[in-house]
């Protein structure tokens, strides 16, 4: 995708955390995949783990390109078409690498964990050292792999760390079940279960959460 | 084959059902003849039937030359070996609705109490429920007790999505396609402008044009230019048309713009092939479609509980049954937690893109139903 395009989310990779996410679900669950691109994931959670995944994605060249695979995908929008499920449909929901650009992170969160028991939610961490250092000597918008378009064209309108993830947790009454921080590569850092190192430290946070 | 002799008429493959069918305005047809085409053969599971659903004006000719008209039957693009529904694979079933004119029981057929005429404009009111329950019978006949798939486009969508609602049990996929769970005003305004041309018609004589020996052609004609302009869209009439004129390079008294001739030409063909009164039975059942309705008026509760997988396909351009009723499905399927796979194609053709070459469209299709067949165990 070029950067003339307007996007409206992330161009992702899902295989980076394709396996980390696929570790936190059970065998034969069901599974509402949000903003799944091209069905890599759901394809890889019914082939792996026989579960009854789906997707919702807003590009619909993505959707096309899913159902196409025989992916049972629809064209959506996280922020509006969530509210159309009814309650727990599923045993997980997962918004991988999209929190940021959605427009109301909060109101999406809630939705998740109304539909869903298990709400997966991946996210770049605008904590990471290399951001927190380009703004405190560059002073301007930092760009890394992930950060990687000017202020005024970036889709990732909500950045937030993984401290103040942890927070919304708390203040919303989220059980955080799981979590840990990884690099861009999807690689699991050693620096998991601190979470102020891995706020430094990880490029992106993975949580599993549920109701308390 | 249910036709009245006074229609010399091409013989159709059919069945007969002696018990007929109650219809949904109560009355009770005593026969009922469902005429219908196959292509491929039924697997030993009876596990890979596919049943296409017609539309307004389609008939059960889906993939061999039209035995009036000797043109390629209407969905080749679609049904045939090493097609999206692919007939060395499936077995396809496609029957003419009930209430048309093409050897399924309608207008044309065997008066119930007068059998040396015809029902004409007496044929009872059907709905797209009639029609899908006439479907039903046939399958039934034919030894299927779970349809793999049912696909139809436009009225056919509507009886896909009446099927699915009637008899979840017997289909394990469903793709309405440029379809919608109801009729809107503005169809229905364009359904009757059809039917007054007809009725307005001198040789209509209020139904009985059989008995005169003559048909309603030219308000027949009317009727099905004035839905041709909805099938299409303006960007597709402009690039085919413009404003060119045939034969001259002014307009000049007696000219006439491309246009103007394309739709003489679009009524002038239907006429040799369809029925006047089958016209008005078919277009009041579309108008009388609202699926909701069914259902004290939620959408979801149609499908409450369903196991059937849907593909619901729409085209950007398409008017007459724009995206965001196929949208209205996805959202009502939703509320059911329904797995359902919904994809816009990018398309300047209007209605008829479901029937036209749009590869995304056959692409997304072939792929859909490969998906449903591996979760269905047809490949083992």
């Amino acid at each position: 995708m070029s950067d003339a395009q307007p996007v409206r989310f992330v161009a992702k990779n899902m295989r980076v955390d394709l396996t980390l996410i696929a570790g936190m679900v059970a065998p034969r669950a069901r599974v509402l995949d949000i903003g799944c691109g091209d069905g890599t994931l759901i394809d890889y959670l019914f082939r792996t783990k026989q579960c009854d995944a789906r997707g919702i994605e807003i590009d619909m060249a993505e959707v096309t390109q899913a159902v196409t695979h025989g992916l049972p995908v629809m064209q959506g929008d996280a922020d509006s078409d969530l509210a159309n499920y009814p309650d727990s449909a599923f045993d997980y929901v997962i918004l991988s690498r999209t929190l940021q650009a959605v427009e109301k992170p909060r109101e999406v969160l809630r939705q998740m964990l109304r539909i869903s028991t298990f709400a997966i939610v991946s996210f770049p961490n605008f904590g990471h050292w290399s951001l927190r250092l380009q703004l405190l000597f560059g002073g301007k918008m930092p760009m890394t792999r992930a950060w990687h378009r000017m202020w005024y064209e970036t889709p990732n309108i909500h950045p937030c760390t993984i401290r103040d993830f942890f927070a919304l947790c708390e203040a919303d009454g989220y059980k955080v079940v799981e979590w840990l921080a990884a690099d861009e590569d999807g690689k699991k850092a050693p620096w998991r279960k601190y979470a102020t190192l891995a706020n430094f430290f990880g490029e992106q946070g993975l949580f599993l959460l549920r109701k308390v | 084959m249910d036709q009245s002799p006074i229609f010399s008429e091409v013989p159709h493959q059919s069945v007969r059902f002696d018990d007929g069918l109650t219809l949904d305005c109560g009355r009770h047809l005593n026969k009922l003849t469902v005429a219908y085409r196959t292509y491929g053969s039924l697997n030993a599971a009876r596990s890979n039937a596919v049943l296409i659903c017609h539309a307004l004006t389609g008939d059960q000719y889906v993939a061999e030359p039209h035995p009036i008209t000797g043109k390629p039957g209407w969905w080749e693009a679609i049904v045939g070996p090493g097609r999206p529904v692919d007939t060395d694979k499936y077995f396809v079933v496609c029957a003419n609705v009930l209430g048309g004119c093409m050897g399924s029981t309608g207008p044309r057929s065997p008066h119930d109490e007068r059998p040396d005429e015809p029902w004409g404009v007496e044929f009872p009111p059907v709905t797209i429920a009639d029609m899908v329950r006439a479907q039903k019978k046939l399958v039934d006949y034919l030894g299927i007790a779970r349809l793999f798939a049912v696909v139809g486009g436009s009225m056919g969508g509507m009886q896909t999505l009446a099927w699915a609602a009637l008899y979840p049990q017997s289909v394990f996929a469903a793709v309405p396609v440029a379809a919608a769970s109801y009729h809107s005003a503005q169809n229905i305004a364009f359904h009757e402008i059809g039917r007054q041309a007809i009725a307005a018609d001198p040789f209509f004589y209020g139904g009985r044009y059989w008995a005169e020996g003559v048909i309603p052609a030219r308000g027949l004609a009317v009727a099905r230019m004035t839905a041709h302009i909805t099938y299409v869209s303006e960007a597709a009439l402009t690039r085919k048309f413009g404003r060119k004129l045939q034969g001259a390079s002014d307009l000049l008294i007696g000219d006439r713009f491309e246009v103007e001739s394309y739709l003489e030409h679009q009524g002038s063909s239907f006429v040799r092939r369809f029925d006047a009164n089958s016209y008005l039975t078919i277009t009041r059942a579309m108008d009388l479609f609202d699926l909701a309705a069914d259902y004290g008026g939620n959408l979801a509760d149609a499908f409450a509980g369903t196991p059937t997988r849907f593909l619901l396909v729409s085209f950007s351009s398409d008017w007459l049954f724009p995206t965001a009723q196929s949208r209205a499905i996805a959202k009502a399927l939703n509320h059911v937690a329904a797995n359902v796979s919904f994809v816009e194609i990018a398309s300047d053709k209007g209605h008829d893109a479901f029937l036209l070459d749009e590869p995304d469209f056959h692409r997304t299709l072939n792929g859909f139903l490969i998906g449903c067949a591996e979760h269905a165990g047809l490949d083992r």
